[in-house]
C-alpha cells in the first residue's frame, strides 16, 4: 500500500539547476530594464511581466505544479483569477469615480 | 494518515498546504491592491520615495531568497531518493540564507530608521501625502513578509531535526514538501515586492 508516493517524481537536479539559472537572468534582466530605461513608459509593466515570469518558473518547478493534476491548477486558476478580479474592479471604480 | 496499513495520504496533505496558500494569495493580494491604487494616485510621490530605497541590498536579498528557493527543492529531490545527509545540508544551507536575508533587512530598516523614516516620526510626517504611503506600505509589507521568512526559518529548523531523527525519511517527506512549498510562496511574494519597491525610481 505505497500509492500514496509511488507516484511522486523527484526532478532532476540540472532542471533544477536550469530553473534557478534562469531566475538570476531574470533578475538581471529586471535591473537592466529599470536602470536603462529599456522600456520607457511601459517599464512598470515590464517589471511586473518580469516578475510573473519568475514567479511561473518558481510555481512550474520549485512549487512542482508542472506535474501535478487538473484540479490543483484549476483551485490556484481560481485563486490567481479572484485576486485579478479583485484589484481589476477596485481599478474600475478609482477610474470611474 | 493510518500507519497501520502504511498509507500515507500525500496527495491530500499537499493539497491541504496549497489551500493554506490560497489564503495567503488572498493576505497578501490585499495589500498589492493598496500598493497599486495609491501608486496609481500618487505615481510622482511613489517615485521619488523609491529612490530612498537601497537597489543593492534588494538585490542581494533577492539573490539569497533564489537561491535558498533552490536549495530547500533540491534537499527534497534528495530525501526522495533517501539521502538524508545531503538533504540536511541543504536545508541547513536554506535557514541560514533565510537568516541573511533577515539580517540584510535588519540593516536596511535601521538604515531608514536613523534618517528619522518610520512609522508616525516627525521627518516622516514632513513628507509629501504619497511618500507616507510609500513608506507605511514598505514597512507594513516588507515586515509581513519578513515575519513569514521567520516563520519559514523556524519551521525549516524543524524539518531539519526531523530529517536528522529520521521521523522525515523517502517514504514520509509530505511535511519537508509543504515546507517547501510553504517557503517558495515567500520567495514568489518578495519577488513582486523586489520591482515594486526598490526599482520603480
Amino acid at each position: 500500500m505505497k500509492e500514496g508516493y509511488a507516484e511522486d517524481h523527484v526532478v532532476a537536479t540540472g532542471i533544477y539547476a536550469a530553473v534557478w539559472l534562469a531566475l538570476l537572468a531574470l533578475l538581471a534582466a529586471t535591473i537592466a530594464v529599470a536602470k536603462l530605461r529599456l522600456l520607457a513608459q511601459y517599464s512598470v509593466l515590464g517589471s511586473l511581466a518580469i516578475a510573473s515570469a519568475k514567479a511561473a518558473l518558481v510555481l512550474a518547478f520549485f512549487m512542482h505544479l508542472k506535474y501535478e493534476g487538473r484540479f490543483l491548477k484549476s483551485m490556484l486558476s481560481l485563486a490567481i483569477a479572484a485576486l485579478t478580479l479583485l484589484i481589476g474592479l477596485t481599478f474600475v471604480d478609482v477610474w470611474l469615480r | 494518515m493510518s500507519t497501520e496499513t502504511g498509507y500515507i495520504d500525500h496527495k491530500g496533505k499537499k493539497m491541504a498546504m496549497w489551500f493554506f496558500l490560497f489564503t495567503e494569495i488572498l493576505f497578501f493580494g490585499g495589500m498589492f491592491l493598496l500598493y497599486s491604487i495609491y501608486r496609481y494616485k500618487y505615481t510622482v510621490d511613489f517615485h521619488s520615495a523609491a529612490a530612498e530605497e537601497n537597489i543593492i541590498l534588494g538585490t542581494i536579498n533577492t539573490c539569497v531568497l533564489l537561491t535558498s528557493s533552490f536549495t530547500i527543492a533540491l534537499s527534497i529531490s534528495f530525501i526522495k531518493q533517501g539521502k538524508k545527509d545531503i538533504s540536511s545540508v541543504l536545508q541547513l544551507a536554506t535557514i541560514l540564507m533565510g537568516i541573511a536575508f533577515l539580517i540584510i533587512k535588519y540593516f536596511e530598516w535601521t538604515a531608514k530608521i536613523d534618517i528619522g523614516i518610520y512609522p508616525n516620526s516627525t521627518v516622516l510626517l514632513t513628507l509629501a501625502k504619497g511618500e507616507i504611503l510609500f513608506f507605511g506600505l514598505y514597512y507594513v509589507m516588507t515586515g509581513l513578509h519578513g515575519l513569514h521568512v521567520l516563520v519559514g526559518v523556524v519551521v525549516i529548523s524543524f524539518m531539519l531535526h526531523f530529517t536528522r531523527t529520521e521521523t522525515i525519511n523517502r517514504e514520509n517527506y509530505a511535511r519537508l514538501e509543504n515546507t517547501g512549498l510553504y517557503w517558495h510562496f515567500v520567495d514568489i511574494v518578495w519577488i513582486y515586492l523586489y520591482p515594486l519597491f526598490y526599482l520603480i525610481t
